[in-house]
């Protein structure tokens, strides 16, 4: 018997339609639950799937979803618990530390003249993140004390109460690019450069990717950065300084890769689904 | 091709455009979603939460 398979979604981004169409290609009959309309009653207890494949674009969503699903016995991909700490930097963070996998000097603060004291131990420039934000919004790259004052003051006065954990990381010299390394059942399957001369090389905010080749040291880095998190599908995001060390900068449960199937030749959407299926089949088994 | 129900600038459309799928116009910019695709209908995309995005 074929597997129960939902599918999650907020609004169809491209690679949410590239999985669908690899669904239909495959002639795989899947149930598209879209988040917005959607209610779940606390008091159903029937699974409806056997699993779920999570493409909603809200972190509050996604971990709602994994919750109550996981709760009625859903295999979601990706869990609660690996959604809780990838939309979380410094829950990631602390999990890939104790993992052993490098991350960027990081320190945190809570009162404003407490961040300016850390940035300045750090030594400029640091750049203050929210630790729940997405496609690198509200990212600040403070080069001296005058930058960290004021926009430390604006997170103070304008900012929720999560901007008020200030999160501030040294900044990486880099040269002109980060990596974006996708991870599937644990292994890493490619990655890609994104390349910018904006220190943000996001490719929302407008990056360009070229094909990374994965050698033993991201393959490394992927499978210890998957098992500190107990995601399925994973794209970790790292950055190279100028010596060659590898530090990763987060992990995303629900990945975009629209422009990296192109350059690496690698049918991203399709590993997918095989792991999924794989995963359906352990479940039954 | 389809009309922006903003500004009625043309929207290019996507060969296979499916319900849910996000179209941006190019005259005036804002986001339409397919809600509809036999006939095609195009609505107001959803705004975008803080916590959106990955």
């Amino acid at each position: 018997m074929n597997p129960r398979i939902g599918i999650t979604f907020s609004r169809i981004r491209l690679e949410d339609k590239m999985i669908l169409e690899e669904f239909d290609r495959r002639g795989i009959v899947y149930d598209r639950i879209d988040d917005g309309d959607v209610t779940w009653s606390l008091q159903d207890r029937q699974p409806r799937w056997d699993v779920l494949l999570d493409r909603s674009l809200g972190f509050g969503r996604s971990r709602a979803t994994a919750r109550i699903l996981e709760g009625r016995g859903v295999l979601c991909v990706n869990s609660a618990r690996t959604v809780e700490i990838c939309g979380d930097k410094l829950a990631a963070q602390v999990a890939l530390e104790g993992a052993g996998v490098a991350t960027p000097a990081t320190t945190i603060a809570y009162g404003r003249e407490a961040a300016l004291r850390a940035a300045e131990e750090l030594g400029y420039p640091v750049v203050l993140k929210p630790t729940v934000g997405s496609w690198g919004r509200l990212i600040a790259r403070l080069n001296d004390r005058d930058a960290a004052e004021a926009v430390l003051e604006d997170r103070e006065v304008l900012g929720n109460w999560t901007h008020h954990v200030y999160y501030l990381q040294k900044l990486i010299d880099k040269p002109g690019r980060d990596i974006r390394l996708f991870v599937i059942g644990g292994e890493a399957v490619c990655a890609v450069y994104r390349v910018s001369e904006h220190w943000i090389t996001n490719t929302a905010r407008g990056g360009r990717t070229e094909n990374c080749p994965v050698d033993d040291r991201l393959a490394e880095i992927g499978r210890k950065a998957a098992a500190c998190c107990g995601a399925e599908v994973l794209a970790v995001d790292l950055v190279e300084d100028r010596e060659g060390v590898l530090y990763v900068l987060e992990m995303n449960h629900s990945m975009e890769f629209r422009n990296s199937v192109a350059p690496t030749g690698v049918n991203i959407p399709g590993l997918i689904i095989d792991h999924l299926l794989r995963l359906a089949q352990e479940r039954k088994a | 091709m389809s009309d922006c129900i903003e500004c009625g600038g043309s929207i290019r459309l996507p060969e296979n455009p499916m319900v849910g799928e996000v179209l941006a116009c190019a005259s005036c910019g804002i986001e339409l979603e397919v809600s509809g695709i036999s006939p095609l209908m195009l609505q107001l995309a959803p705004e975008i939460d803080e916590d959106w995005g990955e």
